[in-house]
């Protein structure tokens, strides 16, 4: 990014810590005078949103751990020790659950702008595909902590999710075990999820740090998918975006509050208040709500294998998706198709939702199925057929020059030159 | 010495280079073998993996559940008709053919993990269209052999290595 403002050390202190570890450079280009586009929405908050999600979450659990007891007979009572007997654990032990799903509120949010907006596109594949291995990282940290309660719910999920494992031919089985620790969820498998489940958030923190590094290399996106050509386009990070996002924040905290103090058990399961029983299965298996789609899409399909194929699958194209979409229009405010689709999208998304939590049977059974080939066909049909046939809406110039652009599809013109 | 000579004729610093990397990812593997298996099951796990269990006081038609290896197991003492009608159901369109003949010792004796074969899951007895378990999880229904007639199973329910020790004990691993 081009900037005209550079970082001067005010006094003797600064020049001198400036010429060894040039730290406040650091902060003061990264944090405070980057150059942001000026026309960004409140969807653009979900990041700052999101980081505070995790350090949330790293906080409580940590204080979490000094008093969970990884063991099959003792862990579910130390939930109950933590909830009861523990000064403020109640509390602590709400926002980390409730924490888990607001991160998961945020970060789909995040990743439907994105895919709006088309903040994947060229130049930021690399900041979306590391995006994507942040969601992926965050599902597996969920699903292990979620199991380290040792309810009913906890050990039957981890049993059907550790057993997608073993749906892979041939080795399928060995990878199983090794993974269990054992040939079936019990004591050994509880160690190791603790283990991973305190170790891989300090991963997804060190992703994120590619993730913005990513970020300030190409600069954001913005509403109108339209580069930023000059410093007319762009304020400060501080104080505008740091008020904003801190404003957006408050707000989120606000309903993340509700959760805590008035329903904290509203987006759980009762059965997790049951300890876990190896030789009882409960009627009915959900998991978490945020992981209901993938869950649906999986039982969509009558072969094991192909559904535990697919649900990856329904992650994994993420990754490609810089590739699948190749319309040099980024934002879907100038797509008029590519927006009926994407709506069209969301609302599948949503409704893989509600099908992921009832029985796959009947109607439901049969609009799984609808919706899951709808999903892979929006990645895999639909993308690549509008990025060679949709016309574009008229576009503005630039973020600063609502002039209309008469050289659509892309955003060089040269009459540029003329308006700076 | 030219380059293209160097080109051709390995030198002893190429010979130094291969070593050492073999030499290094000899090692490293050496290393990382224990990190992975320390995964496996250990000796403490492996240790429970018989049980021997009284089964002198299944009525006929009664069923008894015991854990082995973490997993429950079925012990089902099956009636005359049930007996029947597993054989008689040899030849229906099976996803996954087994004869009933080979998946017991004795035919009055089912025993088979009770491990739903989708996602490991326990099946219930008595329940489905089929006369066996019926698994709540995904809908797998199996028959009176354990043998999976409709649903996602891809497989019938695992038979245990097991024998009869006496008349009433029975040895399961």
């Amino acid at each position: 990014m081009n900037h005209d403002y550079e970082y001067t050390p005010g006094n003797a202190f600064t020049k001198w810590l400036d010429k060894r570890l040039p730290l406040i450079r650091f902060a003061d280009e990264n944090l405070l005078s980057f150059p942001t586009p000026k026309n960004l929405n409140y969807f653009w908050t979900f990041g700052f949103i999101l980081t505070l999600c995790l350090v949330t979450q790293i906080i409580t659990g940590i204080v979490l751990a000094m008093h969970y007891t990884p063991h099959v007979l003792m862990a579910f009572d130390s939930i109950e020790h933590i909830m009861r007997d523990v000064n403020y654990g109640w509390l602590i032990r709400y926002i980390h659950a409730n924490g888990a799903s607001m991160f998961f509120l945020a970060v789909f949010i995040h990743m439907f702008r994105g895919l709006y907006y088309g903040s994947y596109k060229e130049p930021r594949e690399i900041l979306w595909i590391l995006g994507v291995v942040i969601f992926l990282l965050m599902i597996i940290t969920a699903f292990m902590g979620y199991v380290l309660v040792w309810g009913q719910m906890s050990f039957w999920g981890a049993t059907v999710i550790t057993n997608l494992v073993g749906a892979i031919p041939l080795v399928g089985e060995s990878i199983l075990t090794l993974l269990l620790g054992g040939f079936s969820v019990d004591n050994p498998t509880l160690n190791r999820f603790f283990s991973l489940h305190y170790l891989l958030p300090f991963v997804i923190f060190g992703v994120v740090i590619l993730h913005i590094w990513a970020l300030h290399v190409t600069g954001n996106n913005n509403p109108t998918g339209i580069s930023v050509k000059n410093t007319n386009d762009t304020i400060s990070f501080h104080p505008y975006y740091t008020v904003k996002d801190l404003f957006a924040y408050v707000v989120f905290l606000l309903m993340f509050a509700y959760f805590i103090f008035y329903n904290p058990n509203i987006l759980g399961h009762p059965d997790n208040y049951i300890e876990a029983d190896a030789m009882v299965t409960p009627a009915h298996i959900v998991p978490e709500w945020y992981l209901l789609p993938f869950y649906a899409i999986l039982r969509a399909v009558p072969d094991k294998l192909m559904g535990v194929l697919l649900m990856f699958g329904s992650i994994v194209v993420l990754f490609f998706l810089p590739w699948l979409d190749t319309m040099k229009v980024k934002s879907a405010r100038y797509r008029p198709t590519y927006k009926i689709f994407y709506f069209t999208f969301l609302l599948t998304c949503f409704l893989l939702g509600y099908l992921g939590g009832q029985a796959p049977e009947g109607l439901y059974l049969f609009l799984s199925r609808v919706c899951t080939i709808y999903y892979f066909a929006f990645f895999l049909v639909v993308m690549p057929i509008l990025s060679r046939y949709e016309k574009p809406s008229p576009m503005p110039i630039g973020i600063s020059n609502s002039a209309i652009n008469t050289d659509l599809g892309t955003d060089k013109n040269p009459a540029l030159s003329i308006n700076n | 010495m030219t380059n293209k000579t160097k080109e051709k004729k390995p030198t002893r610093r190429d010979f130094l280079y291969i070593t050492t990397a073999v030499f290094g990812a000899t090692g490293a593997a050496a290393v990382a073998w224990p990190l992975i298996d320390q995964l496996n099951p250990d000796a403490s796990v492996s240790a429970l993996s018989s049980v021997e269990t009284d089964i002198s006081s299944i009525p006929e038609g009664g069923s008894l559940k015991i854990a082995w290896r973490g997993k429950p197991v079925f012990i089902r003492r099956r009636t005359k008709e049930e007996i029947e009608i597993a054989e008689k159901e040899d030849n229906e369109n099976l996803p996954d053919p087994q004869n009933d003949a080979d998946r017991v010792k004795n035919k009055e004796w089912l025993v088979v993990v009770g491990v739903c074969t989708h996602l490991g899951c326990i099946p219930i007895a008595d329940k489905g269209d089929f006369g066996g378990w019926f698994c709540p999880c995904h809908g797998s229904h199996y028959d009176i052999s354990g043998r999976i007639r409709k649903g996602p199973a891809p497989t019938n329910l695992e038979v245990p290595p097991y024998e009869f020790v006496n008349e009433n004990i029975i040895k399961i691993g």
